[in-house]
């Protein structure tokens, strides 16, 4: 079997400022084949943005990669040259963000924006970049795609804007999308479009999606696998169904009783206490134990991942393996 | 579009109004020019006879309508000293100040915005620290000061550069012009860059700060996360948004170049608007006073009206409001 198109493996990404060094991804592995989907889940601040930066290779001083590997189709991307990984930039890895306003240069149109991202990857004539930028328009579901290339960004709403950014993201068919929350600031409706969007093109042209986002609900309908992200570390993974359904973590069981629907009505809405630890120092151990309910004295130690269930990991040492009701 | 300009020029129209009852109370009021045109050996008739043909003799509101109904016919009055229109005098002047400010406004732009972008991108490099340190200098030096320096230095120990005058000239429909000799470039070296002083360090920290800006927008990540080269990223991407500002400042700044090269003119003996109105205001030549006022008033106006409809062309989203 050939290699996975990206497999993330014990990647560190810290960020070395004046305060100390905050380990912002400390030791993050998955996996993710082509034509699936990698829901990346966390709070603000456990570092699953810095995650997608990372594997795009566009962490900016004072953080920097600090270990382990990040590689597509077995290229170590984190060791790749600046050069070589420009070239993979926008061609074969892409990104979507997560405030479409802010994505596009305000002052340059659409055609400037695409063609600019055709040509820099293939020797193309500009016409055949416009068409390119044209048909890919189309291809997100952008109405009359020829008088949208002339307007300038501020011309389009939010969720138009996404969708051209998606476009973009789209030019090269790349192999993999790393999108960060791009629905997050987008209506519900539009937000459902752009999900079933994301989901048949990744089928339609085997791409390997990775999802980042807090809403759970975004990536039950979505993702094939997910890994929960916390303090910087990936607490739970496996398959969505099987984690979403019965969680291990303490912390996703947490997640998942935070999602409103899941209250009864009349009853007070359910948080997880406590707040996330800053990253600058971080107990030794489980970060979570300060805030979980099945806290013991051998949580000072750091668990270890372990496999409790078939592709279903956990670091945690006293996982739910009972049955949840949740 | 035109509703937008037809509003400015109403808006200009009650400026130069304004501004003409100020100015013409303002020269009043500095003195009385009576006293030095007409010699002390003059009798009384003679005297009276000069106050009457200078229009001097009429109450203060009656000269300024007499004023106003000829300026509204484009004459701005007699020269007392040259006996010549003042106008004249001054567009005569006009082009040398205008090629001095021109070749300052473009020295601060070719100084100023690499220097700026640099400053921006290595915000901690040893050259950038002694590039915004050195902008500080630029802000707080005296201009006569540095004038006489450069003067000092490039004029009388090293003989680099003249320190005075224009230089060769050369006519070009009914003009002269410095800029197209070499002698005439000399020339203008050092006054433009003694003019461009404060405005390098103005086009540095504005360009500075706005690359500082501008990098962190997600619309350059995005760009980069796009793999487009680095040189595209800055110079397309970053430029294109720190011109607006840089663009807006130092247009607005134009017009107080031109206002201010009084002091370079003065110290380069350069024979422009500012030397004129100097040399005007110490034989309280009115006339010429209130005229120059009044092309500097125009000036800014023009100005202004120029950098909104420069800045509607970099900034696609103020183009849009002016047509809705």
């Amino acid at each position: 079997m050939s290699a996975p198109t990206l497999e993330v493996r014990n990647l560190r990404t810290h960020f070395f400022t004046r305060g100390g060094v905050v380990k912002a991804v400390d030791d993050v592995s998955f996996t993710v084949e082509a034509g699936k989907v990698m829901g990346l889940v966390g709070e603000s601040g456990s570092g699953k943005t810095v995650t997608g930066f990372s594997i795009i290779g566009l962490v900016d001083p004072p953080g920097r990669i600090a270990g382990g590997q990040i590689l597509f189709k077995g290229r170590d991307l984190a060791t790749l040259p600046e050069a070589e990984m420009r070239g993979l930039r926008g061609n074969r890895i892409a990104m979507i963000f997560q405030d479409p306003m802010m994505t596009l240069n305000p002052v340059l149109r659409i055609d400037t924006q695409m063609i600019e991202t055709v040509q820099a990857h293939e020797k193309v004539s500009r016409e055949e970049a416009r068409q390119r930028a044209r048909d890919a328009l189309g291809q997100v579901g952008i109405p009359s795609p020829d008088e949208r290339l002339k307007a300038y960004p501020h011309q389009f709403s939010g969720g138009m804007r996404q969708r051209v950014a998606i476009a973009i993201a789209l030019l090269h068919k790349p192999d993999v999308i790393v999108a960060d929350e791009p629905t997050t600031a987008l209506d519900v409706t539009i937000q459902g479009q752009i999900l079933a969007e994301a989901q048949k093109l990744c089928a339609q042209f085997g791409t390997a999606l990775v999802w980042i986002t807090h809403d759970l609900s975004v990536v039950a309908g979505l993702a094939d696998d997910i890994a929960v992200m916390y303090a910087g570390k990936v607490v739970e993974s496996g398959p969505v169904a099987q984690v979403l359904d019965a969680p291990l973590h303490p912390y996703t069981l947490g997640l998942i009783g935070s999602v409103p629907s899941r209250n009864k009505r009349g009853e007070a809405l359910r948080q997880i206490p406590g707040m996330t630890p800053s990253l600058l120092n971080l107990p030794a151990g489980c970060a979570f134990r300060s805030r979980c309910p099945r806290a013991e004295p051998g949580c000072a130690e750091p668990p270890p991942m372990a496999e409790y269930r078939p592709g279903q990991h956990a670091r945690c040492i006293h996982p739910h393996q009972e049955a949840v009701a949740a | 579009m035109t509703a937008f300009l037809l509003r400015r020029l109403i808006q200009a129209a009650a400026v130069v109004l304004v501004m003409s009852l100020l100015v013409f109370l303002g020269v009043f009021a500095v003195g009385d020019p009576v006293e030095i045109l007409i010699s002390p050996e003059a009798d009384q008739f003679e005297r009276e006879r000069a106050v009457k043909a200078l229009g001097l003799d009429l109450p203060l509101w009656q000269q300024y309508l007499v004023f106003l109904g000829n300026a509204l016919q484009g004459d701005l009055g007699r020269s007392f000293v040259f006996n010549e229109p003042a106008l004249k005098l001054i567009l005569e002047r006009m082009p040398a100040t205008l090629e001095l400010a021109i070749g300052a406004t473009i020295a601060a732009l070719v100084i100023g915005l690499p220097l700026g972008l640099y400053a921006g991108l290595r915000p901690n490099g040893a050259l950038s620290k002694g590039i915004m340190a050195t902008s500080i200098l630029g802000f707080s030096l005296p201009t006569f000061w540095v004038g006489l320096m450069l003067i000092m230095v490039f004029a009388v120990q090293l003989g680099w550069l003249p320190s005075t005058g224009r230089g060769e000239t050369v006519t070009i429909l009914g003009t002269r012009w410095s800029f197209l000799t070499s002698d005439g470039i000399a020339h203008l070296i050092m006054p433009a860059l003694n003019l461009a002083l404060f405005k390098i360090s103005l086009v540095i920290r504005l360009t500075r700060a706005g690359v500082r800006e501008t990098m962190l927008m997600d619309y350059v990540k995005f760009a980069r996360a796009k793999g487009l080269s680095p040189a595209r990223v800055t110079f397309v991407h970053v430029f294109k948004n720190i011109l607006i500002p840089v663009v807006t400042v130092v247009g607005l700044e134009f017009g107080g170049t031109i206002a201010f090269s009084v002091v370079t003119e003065s110290v380069f003996a350069w024979p422009g608007m500012g030397k004129l109105i100097i040399d005007s205001i110490n034989v309280l030549d009115r006339p010429v006073m209130v005229a120059y006022l009044m092309m500097i008033v125009l000036l800014f106006i023009t100005i202004n009206l120029v950098v909104d409809l420069t800045y509607s062309l970099l900034d696609p989203r103020v183009r849009l409001e002016g047509k809705q």
